[in-house]
C-alpha cells in the first residue's frame, strides 16, 4: 500500500462528515440542484465529490463496485484505508462507482424488492461536465421544474417507470454534487 | 521497511505492546510527539474478540472490547498506525506516533529507552500475575473410582 492511499480523507471528521452528509442530503431531496462539498481529496482519477460522497456514505457494511478507470490500485487502496468496505461485482453492490459508459448496463445494478425497495444500489457517476442546465426534470423535491445535464435520458425514464424500485444517482464533477432519486421524472428537451 | 518475516514479527511485538500499556506509563516515557500530520484522526470503536474453546473448537463471540485507533505520517515521512485498548485518544496517538519513529534512525534509542522498560513491566506483571494464580492452583486426583468399588 502506498503512502497516497493514506492521505486525503477528512482531516476533522465529525463536522465535515455531517456537512457532506448534509449536502447529499439535499441534493437527494431537490433533484436538480447543485452542492459544493470539500474535505475529500482522493487520487486521480476520483473527483474531490465523489471522494466525499465516498467518504460519506461508504463503511464496513456497504459493498461498493468500482467501474472502468476507477477500478485501480489506487482508488483500492484508498477506498480500503479510508472506509474498509468490501469492493464486490456489480449485482452485489450499494454503492456503484465509475463514468456513465463505464457504469453502464445500469440494469444490472440491484433495484429493491416489492417489500423492500431501500435494498437497491446507489450510483455514484462521475461527469466530465455539471451544469443545471440539460434535461428537464419534474417530480417531488421540484417546485416546477429544474434542469440537470444529464448523460442520457432514456435509462433515467426506465428506471423512474420501475417505481417504488430502481436505483438512485449521484453525479460528481470537480467539488460539485448533484442527485437524481428514482422519483424523479426526466424528459429530454 | 518490514520486509522480512523478522521485521515484520518485530512490528507486531511492539504494536501488541503499545497497544496494552498503561497510558499514563507511555506518557512518562514519551512526553514528546514528533512533528507529524494525521492520515486518520484517533477514533473510538469497538472490536468484536473470538475465540475457540480448547483452540480448536468452533469460533464464538467472546464481546465486543473498546479500541481506538489513530494513524499518522512523520515529517519525514514514515507512516505509523496504532490499534490500543480503552478509549484514550492520546494514548492512541502517542502509539502510532512512536510506531512511525521506530521505523527511523532513532528506532535503537527509542527501543533502549521506551520499549524495553515496557516490555520488563509488562512481563514483570505477567509472571506476577501468573504467581498468584498458580499458588491457588490445585492438584486433583483420584483415590479411588466409583466402579472400582
Amino acid at each position: 500500500m502506498n503512502a497516497e492511499a493514506l492521505t486525503g480523507g477528512f482531516t476533522s471528521p465529525p463536522q465535515q462528515a455531517a456537512r457532506a452528509f448534509r449536502a447529499v442530503l439535499n441534493a437527494m431531496a431537490r433533484p436538480g440542484t447543485l452542492h459544493t462539498v470539500e474535505g475529500a481529496l482522493p487520487p486521480a482519477p476520483l473527483s474531490v465529490a465523489a471522494g466525499v460522497a465516498i467518504l460519506t456514505l461508504v463503511d464496513g457494511t456497504t459493498p461498493l463496485h468500482l467501474a472502468g478507470a476507477s477500478d485501480c490500485a489506487a482508488v483500492r487502496d484508498w477506498v480500503a484505508f479510508h472506509t474498509g468496505a468490501p469492493l464486490v461485482a456489480a449485482e452485489d453492490a450499494v454503492f456503484a462507482l465509475g463514468t456513465w459508459p463505464d457504469l453502464a448496463p445500469v440494469n444490472r445494478f440491484r433495484i429493491g424488492l416489492p417489500d423492500y425497495p431501500d435494498r437497491s444500489a446507489t450510483l455514484i457517476v462521475e461527469l466530465r461536465d455539471l451544469s443545471a442546465e440539460g434535461a428537464r426534470l419534474t417530480g417531488p423535491g421540484i417546485a416546477a421544474s429544474a434542469h440537470l445535464s444529464l448523460p442520457e435520458t432514456a435509462a433515467f425514464q426506465a428506471n423512474r417507470a420501475l417505481f417504488p424500485l430502481g436505483f438512485d444517482c449521484l453525479f460528481t464533477c470537480g467539488s460539485l454534487i448533484a442527485a437524481l432519486p428514482r422519483s424523479t421524472k426526466v424528459e429530454a428537451v | 521497511m518490514f520486509q522480512t518475516p523478522d521485521q515484520a514479527a518485530d512490528r507486531k511485538a511492539w504494536m501488541a505492546l503499545l497497544a496494552k500499556v498503561a497510558p499514563a506509563r507511555l506518557a512518562a516515557l514519551m512526553p514528546d510527539l514528533p512533528d507529524h500530520s494525521l492520515l486518520r484522526p484517533a477514533e473510538v470503536g469497538a472490536v468484536m474478540l473470538r475465540g475457540r474453546a480448547g483452540a480448536t473448537g468452533a469460533a464464538f463471540n467472546l464481546g465486543e472490547m473498546t479500541v481506538t485507533r489513530c494513524s499518522v505520517q512523520l515529517t519525514t515521512g514514515e507512516v505509523g498506525h496504532a490499534y490500543v485498548q480503552g478509549r484514550d485518544r492520546a494514548h492512541a496517538l502517542r502509539a502510532a506516533a512512536l510506531d512511525a519513529l521506530m521505523q527511523t534512525t532513532r528506532a535503537n534509542d527509542l527501543r533502549a529507552r521506551i520499549l524495553e522498560p515496557l516490555r520488563a513491566e509488562a512481563a514483570a506483571a505477567s509472571a506476577l500475575r501468573a504467581s498468584k494464580a498458580a499458588a491457588t492452583k490445585v492438584d486433583f486426583f483420584t483415590l479411588m473410582r466409583g466402579e472400582d468399588a
